[in-house]
């Protein structure tokens, strides 16, 4: 089913995705005209498989729970931001904060994404295949980010429990946030992302693992100066 | 929040049009800013003839060309709403001074050889019809939508900012250091005309400029002495630049193709631009100067 966003309102559009019909078979959508439009796809609670053909402003497909939700185009601001489950894949790149706050499914961006990407995230699988910018992975709680790319400045500042991948450079880590072994669970997850993100041709020996030093977790008066 | 939006061409073709591309990116704009609006065209005049931006007010329009006409001689003046765009090839000190001390109810939003600026409260899309920026032509362009924080709502506290000859600039964010900065410009003999924020960054812009230093310069050295957060577009004659400030909350996009760039606070402000699907489109990174045209 097609959908024109220049012939019908995007409250409508985004109406009609989050109150399908149980017994809907027909399940696949294509956005046309987003123009830059906010919230698009925002709330879908279901099985379907949505293309977005153009770029999209703020939160597109935030809250996202079972749905699969794919963007040829750019997005703006909070993409998946809070997702549940589901997937969803940018084609182009991503502005700051994609996938924040998520707690599952999968967020891949074959582009790039700028700061703060995957800040509060809490339990999403976030690939990117470009580069993030700075603040990436802030206060990151849990699931696991993998940049094939580069990380920008700060990355993991006051981390908890993500695992963070990344194979290109990393300007500089956040506060409590250290280079640590890879092991061989590292490497099968690794493995199995970049399967699910259908990227070949990269080795998952070829990245380097960051995650928290657990110093920041309760307050102590020697780590003042890392707060 | 404040959305600011510009659009430099690079080739001729669309220079008829750049008024009507400028005016879809500001009204795109309008949730991002209702309170005021305001733009800034470049088009050069003919060598030597200076164009002063004037907002008139109440005033009566034919009563202001007779008196002013009597202090400037071959004056030619435009009336666009509640603006005036005055032609002279007086200098621009003079013209100033007959303005300032004749006619107190007049404020001169901005002057040069290339720029007219327009700028009023009131709905984004209105300003724009009421201005008429669907019929300009020029160069290159910048504009604003305001959702007031730090002043009052007047024409005064509305952008573009223009401090200096052929200048201008709009900001989306607010700085934090402001009052300490006009103290220290104040004595280096800039004129501020508010209490906003901006006009502060526009006058800092000046100052360096008449110091010969090159608006990409001017803008670097600007992230050590403005504090506060900001997405600035400076104007100058020749081109303009962008400018975000390292922690990069103010969003900005921009989009180039092989005729023009655009920059604007979101996506949807270009959306309607010719061949934008095809541009190049990227997110300029913090504490980076980017510039066209200088």
């Amino acid at each position: 089913m097609k959908l024109d966003l220049k012939k019908k309102k995007l409250r409508e559009i985004n109406n009609t995705l989050q109150n399908l019909d149980n017994k809907k078979n027909d399940r696949d959508f294509v956005i046309i005209n987003p123009e830059g439009s906010h919230a698009l796809c925002a709330g879908l609670n279901q099985e379907m498989k949505v293309l977005i053909k153009g770029h999209v402003g703020y939160y597109c497909a935030g809250m996202n729970q079972k749905a699969h939700v794919t963007i040829y185009g750019n997005v703006g601001t909070g993409v998946a931001e809070n997702m549940m489950s589901g997937t969803v894949h940018v084609k182009g790149n991503a502005s700051q904060s994609a996938g924040a706050t998520a707690h599952g499914g999968l967020l891949v961006i074959d582009g790039d994404a700028s700061s703060r990407c995957g800040i509060s995230m809490k339990g999403v699988d976030i690939v990117v295949k470009g580069s993030v910018g700075h603040m990436s992975a802030f206060m990151a709680q849990s699931g696991t980010m993998l940049v094939c790319g580069d990380a920008g400045e700060a990355l993991g500042d006051s981390l908890y429990e993500t695992d963070i991948f990344v194979k290109g450079s990393v300007k500089s880590l956040g506060a409590d946030c250290i280079e640590k072994k890879m092991e061989k669970k590292h490497l099968n997850k690794i493995s199995a992302l970049l399967k699910k993100s259908e990227i070949k041709n990269i080795k998952p020996d070829s990245f380097k693992r960051y995650g928290s030093a657990r110093k920041l977790y309760n307050f102590n008066i020697d780590n003042v100066s890392s707060y | 929040m404040c959305g600011i939006v510009g659009i430099y061409l690079k080739t001729k073709k669309f220079e008829k049009n750049l008024g009507k591309m400028l005016s879809g990116m500001i009204n795109n704009m309008e949730s991002r800013g209702p309170d005021s609006a305001g733009f800034a065209i470049y088009k050069d005049e003919a060598k030597k003839v200076y164009k002063f931006s004037l907002c008139i007010n109440d005033l009566n329009f034919n009563k202001f060309k007779k008196e002013i006409s009597k202090k400037i001689k071959k004056a030619k003046l435009t009336q666009i709403s509640d603006h005036v765009i005055l032609k002279t090839l007086e200098q621009p000190k003079k013209v100033i001074e007959i303005i300032n001390s004749n006619f107190p109810k007049v404020s001169i939003v901005g002057y040069g050889r290339s720029i007219e600026i327009f700028k009023q409260v009131g709905n984004p899309k209105d300003v724009v019809k009421k201005f008429k920026l669907d019929s300009f032509s020029g160069t290159h362009g910048i504009g604003h939508t305001r959702m007031a924080t730090e002043s009052a709502i007047t024409t005064d506290g509305s952008h573009p900012y223009s401090t200096g000859e052929d200048e201008c600039l709009v900001h989306n964010g607010s700085l934090s250091n402001h009052n300490n900065l006009r103290r220290e410009l104040t004595k280096k003999g800039n004129v501020f005309n508010s209490e906003n924020d901006t006009e502060v960054a526009a006058g800092y812009v000046s100052n360096s400029l008449s110091n010969n230093k090159s608006l990409k310069d001017t803008l670097t050295s600007g992230l050590k002495d403005l504090d506060g957060f900001y997405t600035f577009i400076a104007g100058t004659r020749k081109g303009f630049a962008v400018v975000r400030d390292e922690i990069a909350c103010k969003p900005a996009v921009i989009a180039e193709t092989k005729n023009y760039v655009a920059i604007a606070s979101e996506f949807q402000a270009m959306a309607h631009l010719p061949d934008v699907n095809s541009a190049k489109i990227f997110e300029p990174e913090p504490g980076i100067v980017y510039s066209w045209g200088n």
